[in-house]
């Protein structure tokens, strides 16, 4: 595979940055230490690169329908300025990805997929769209983002945009987008974010990234505002209880599974990609009474379990771990599991196996994190 | 990049020991090896009085990402651990040569073991 490297390289190299490979892009991993990464979200900002998310527009007279098709959500009741979590599945159920959608327009959406699904999903949204009057464009390859998390997100990004637009940032939504003129260049806000804190993330073009990033850089010193690595990305992402693909979802396993049924539209009048299996799935009981169900574990001594280490319940194997460490926040380790599901009940005793020791661990609502607003 | 401290010695797994031949031998883990491993959470080292072989695993190391085995440079009785590193194992990150050393040996027999400039070359430290 080639190695891809985002428009923010340089930036990331001056400042420091030990790299890695995720989704076959060269990415900062972490620039200095990442808890302290990790902590500067949680208690001021963090500024990330994100350029290797990938951006897809669906325009036309068809865009609302043919997302109602190709996704398991109701696109087509998604406000415009509003944004959308969803997946894509394949017709057997299996998620291809999850993604964020914002409406842009009656018939303009923006559909943002993973680094390392971007060009699959432009595919199947390409292929699913034949029948539709639509045109859907990969313009990943173009497309910076970057995002600003953490309580003092806002008051950093204000201080870019000029006075009169300050009140389409403060009273911008979770969830929602608006233009707005950032460091002298409209471009598309979001606040939207995969920390589990206040924040907002901006698409813009590559040519012009470095500049912003600078910037942010600048204002956003006085503010507590580090530059943020894919290291405190993951244990942020892992306190707030949010799935990470080919972690917690995968084409083997299904939306009921990862909790993410309410994201799934069977009442959708339309048909879409999925759905007969999915209705099915739901009918068994798939993650409710049948099967494995995604769940948070707590810790209750000092060590971490880790992606791929067997879950125990009297010895016997009742499930996997898909993501684990120590909470930075919390101060005890914490992990995601697919555990039978008559093991899923918040409370269950259960032990993961670490390298042959078994190790207590407590079934626990999610998240394990949750901003104090 | 990482300091490499020319007066140790080390091993191909990243262990470092204090070869001043005067009583127990300090060992700790390289600059290096703590680097790649980002913040250290929780040690689990030999008990004191345990014998430690060369080249065999005697504890773990975890940081935030990952988890890894502790390997001992040399074989010996374990005569002392650092309590203070098991309590605080980010002193393994802040100075690993110094506060963040992990325990000492009655040394019996070494490992194969590499001086600083040859570990420096071959795993990208700095002397």
């Amino acid at each position: 595979m080639t190695e891809n490297y985002t428009a923010l390289y340089e930036q990331h190299k001056i400042a420091g940055a030990s790299f890695t490979d995720f989704g076959g892009w060269q990415m900062p991993l972490k620039y200095s230490s990442e808890l302290a990464e990790h902590h500067a979200v949680r208690n001021a900002a963090g500024l990330f690169d994100l350029s290797h998310m990938g951006e897809v527009w669906v325009t036309g007279p068809d865009a609302a329908a043919f997302l109602d098709y190709a996704l398991v959500g109701k696109l087509s009741a998604v406000a415009v300025g509003k944004a959308k979590y969803s997946l894509i599945c394949q017709e057997d159920g299996g998620i291809i990805d999850d993604l964020i959608s914002y409406r842009r327009g009656e018939q303009k959406y923006l559909v943002v997929p993973n680094a390392g699904n971007a060009a699959v999903v432009a595919a199947a949204l390409e292929e699913r769209a034949a029948s539709f009057d639509v045109r859907v464009e990969d313009v990943s390859a173009e497309t910076s983002l970057i995002a600003v998390q953490g309580p003092n997100a806002e008051a950093i990004l204000l201080t870019l945009v000029p006075a009169e637009q300050h009140a389409l940032v403060t009273e911008l939504k979770y969830y929602a987008a608006v233009n707005v003129e950032i460091n002298g260049q409209e471009l598309l806000l979001a606040r939207t974010g995969y920390t589990g804190e206040d924040g907002f993330e901006i698409y813009i073009p590559n040519e012009d990234a470095a500049g912003l990033w600078d910037a942010l850089l600048e204002v956003g010193a006085g503010h507590g505002l580090i530059p943020a690595g894919l290291a405190c990305r993951d244990s942020l992402r892992l306190e707030a209880g949010m799935p990470l693909y080919g972690n917690e979802l995968s084409r083997e396993g299904n939306p009921y599974a990862a909790g993410l049924g309410p994201v799934v539209s069977l009442k959708k009048e339309s048909d879409f990609v999925g759905k007969a299996v999915l209705a099915e799935l739901k009918e068994l009981g798939a993650g409710s009474t049948s099967g494995r169900k995604l769940v948070g574990l707590r810790g209750m001594g000092r060590r971490a379990g880790r992606s791929h280490y067997p879950v125990l319940k009297d010895g016997n194997v009742v499930g996997e771990v898909t993501s684990g460490q120590p909470s930075p926040t919390l101060g005890y380790p914490i992990a995601l599991a697919y555990v039978d599901v008559e093991h899923s009940a918040p409370g269950t005793a259960l032990d993961i196996d670490l390298r042959g020791k078994p190790e207590p661990f407590e079934v626990v609502q999610l998240p394990f994190y949750k901003r104090q607003k | 990049m990482a300091k490499v401290v020319a007066e140790l010695k080390y091993s191909a797994e990243h262990e470092w020991i204090a070869v001043d031949g005067s009583g127990p031998t300090g060992v700790g883990i390289s600059a290096v090896a703590a680097e790649a491993l980002g913040d250290i959470v929780y040690v689990d080292l030999p008990e004191v009085g345990s014998t430690v072989t060369a080249g065999e695993t005697c504890g773990e190391v975890e940081s935030t990402k990952s988890v890894s085995d502790l390997y001992a440079p040399v074989t010996g009785e374990v005569v002392e651990i650092n309590d203070e590193v098991v309590s605080d194992p980010a002193l393994i990150n802040n100075d690993p040569y110094g506060a963040g050393w992990l325990f000492k040996v009655a040394v019996t027999e070494e490992g194969p073991l590499m001086s600083a400039e040859e570990y420096a070359a071959a795993n990208g430290g700095e002397l």
